[in-house]
């Protein structure tokens, strides 16, 4: 590092400078997440509301009321139901019927506030998830060609030792534990967060993607493999909803551990790239 | 000392007041005439994209063995009200015409026997609701294509307009197609489902098929195909009854 000339590795190493900040994200990758931030969630809640125009998927190349459903978000009078691999699960509240800002029971499957928009209108919603679904799907894409070519691709790159059972149950441990990497170590991804993000990026978001295109009638002339793949056009409405649903999870479990880390830090590394590496555990005097 | 209000209170009405905002901002955004103006626009991008990508391709055939037990019916299930219609169905359709006019050389009025008469196509197709859902069915009648020759389209016609004998919440159901699908080979005026004449409630006597888009697309009790330059000054003039009252987009290929 000594040389100026000499480019930086990738991940920034090395002790941190006396201000205690590293550079930790690069910009491409906060343009994404933030770009992410916005499409997943217009994708996500204007999705909701279009399923909510029939509550029911099939699996197979056709599906209609007349046939059988294995997932089924319904309700008989003020009872919500998720019917679901031949069981009933009594939801009212939570999904199939929910009380409205204005204290009336609506009876729909997601209710307004999860949805874009809050009223039902399947054309209003189509109109944004099908114009998000260009910025999601084209983000992606860019990001993935330019982490291959910035190699940040390699960040990623799960070793043969952090697949060792030993390794990962290590880790699991400490994330059980909430023990969080200190020192450099929190500059590098650790192998539940490789996972997590590979499964993220190379997954569920393409996954979701394809799965998206393939309901298409008109791809689905241009690309007739796609439907093949999926097992057909309701198959792949059922994996676009439980790939959906993965990224739900991945939200959830991705906020709990910003929390845990510590927020103000993760958030402000995640705007302009500044970290504060945790500082290691001093010597026993310094206890 | 009492507090006025509790701390979960507080917090409580927090996240209702921010999840409310929220809301009303989404709902205000998704009424924005600018916004919608925007995001309408990824529209024509489908309809370039889809073109590019598909061509001339055939929509997907299946085998009988993959059709759906049973066809789900939906939007209008009868066209009764439409006295003419209901004349018709009366006489089992022998004295009923498809009248093809508007921008053409040789206006036609063509029986269910003429239809009959002509060069068949039979298809095993996927018809999807823009609800989601999907039933496969089997569907015969002749091309479009060969009528339009037939009629000798002008060279001003851009559109072609299916009206319909059907209301829908006592509105007249209508569609139109551009000339790229209407001479495409999946392109078929259906009097025949699953080998049997179409029924009521399917559209009798005749359907468009245009396999390549959404089930809203697929009209039903055909009376007229009138050929237009253009879709302006016609009912909403949105090109069909689900875009002119819902906002559906006219191109449905998604």
């Amino acid at each position: 590092m000594s040389d100026p000339e000499v480019a930086p590795e990738p991940a920034p190493p090395g002790p941190p400078p006396p201000s205690g900040l590293v550079r930790r994200h690069r910009l491409s990758t906060r343009l994404w997440h933030w770009t992410n931030v916005v499409a997943v969630t217009v994708m996500l809640m204007s999705g909701l509301m279009i399923f909510n125009a029939h509550p029911r998927l099939y699996w197979g190349q056709y599906g209609a009321n007349p046939d059988h459903p294995w997932l089924e978000i319904g309700s008989r009078g003020n009872v919500g139901e998720l019917r679901i691999a031949g069981m009933t699960l009594e939801t009212t509240g939570v999904i199939g019927v929910f009380r409205n800002a204005h204290g009336q029971l609506m009876a729909r499957a997601f209710p307004d506030w999860m949805t874009l928009p809050s009223y039902y209108s399947l054309a209003d919603a189509r109109l944004w998830h099908l114009a998000f679904a260009w910025l999601l799907a084209f983000a992606l894409l860019a990001y993935l060609l330019w982490s291959l070519v910035n190699r940040h691709v390699g960040d990623l790159h799960i070793t043969r030792h952090e697949w060792s059972p030993a390794h990962l149950w290590q880790d699991i441990k400490d994330h059980a534990r909430l023990k969080f990497p200190v020192g450099e170590a929190a500059l590098r991804y650790n192998v539940l967060q490789k996972m997590a993000y590979c499964g993220v990026l190379f997954l569920l978001l393409p996954l979701v993607i394809l799965t998206g295109l393939t309901m298409s009638p008109g791809i689905n002339a241009g690309f007739p493999f796609l439907s093949e793949v999926f097992g057909g056009r309701q198959s792949a409405r059922s994996l676009h909803f439980i790939a959906a649903f993965g990224l739900v999870v991945f939200f959830v479990v991705h906020i709990v551990m910003v929390v845990l880390a510590g927020p103000y830090n993760e958030v402000r590394s995640m705007v302009t790239g500044w970290y504060r590496v945790p500082p290691e555990p001093k010597g026993p005097s310094d206890a | 000392m009492r507090e006025p209000i509790s701390r979960r209170g507080l917090l409580g009405a927090g996240t209702l007041g921010v999840g409310g905002l929220l809301l009303a901002g989404c709902d205000k955004l998704n009424q924005n005439p600018a916004v919608r103006g925007f995001l309408a626009s990824a529209e024509d991008a489908h309809r370039a994209s889809q073109r590019l990508i598909a061509g001339g391709a055939l929509a997907k055939e299946f085998t009988e063995a993959e059709m759906s037990p049973k066809f789900r019916a939906n939007g209008s299930l009868t066209a009764a009200g439409n006295s003419e219609w209901e004349q018709h169905l009366a006489t089992d359709f022998a004295q009923w015409q498809l009248r093809v006019d508007g921008l053409v050389l040789r206006p036609l009025d063509l029986s269910l026997a003429a239809l009959k008469g002509m060069a068949q196509r039979s298809q095993i197709t996927r018809h999807d609701c823009v609800e989601g859902w999907s039933a496969i069915g089997k569907w015969q009648g002749p091309q479009l294509g060969p009528i339009l020759k037939a009629a000798s389209l002008l060279p001003a016609a851009r559109y072609l307009i299916m009206h319909c004998a059907d209301k829908y919440s006592g509105k007249p159901y209508y569609e139109s197609i551009d000339l790229i699908d209407g001479f495409h080979p999946q392109t078929i005026l259906a009097h025949t489902m699953n080998g049997q004449p179409l029924t009521v409630e399917h559209g009798a006597p005749l359907r468009l098929r245009v396999e390549r888009q959404l089930g809203y697309k697929q009209a039903k009790y055909l009376m007229r195909i009138e050929a237009r330059a253009s879709l302006d000054g016609l009912y909403g003039g949105k090109g069909g009854f689900w875009e002119d009252h819902s906002g559906y987009p006219w191109y449905a290929g998604v």
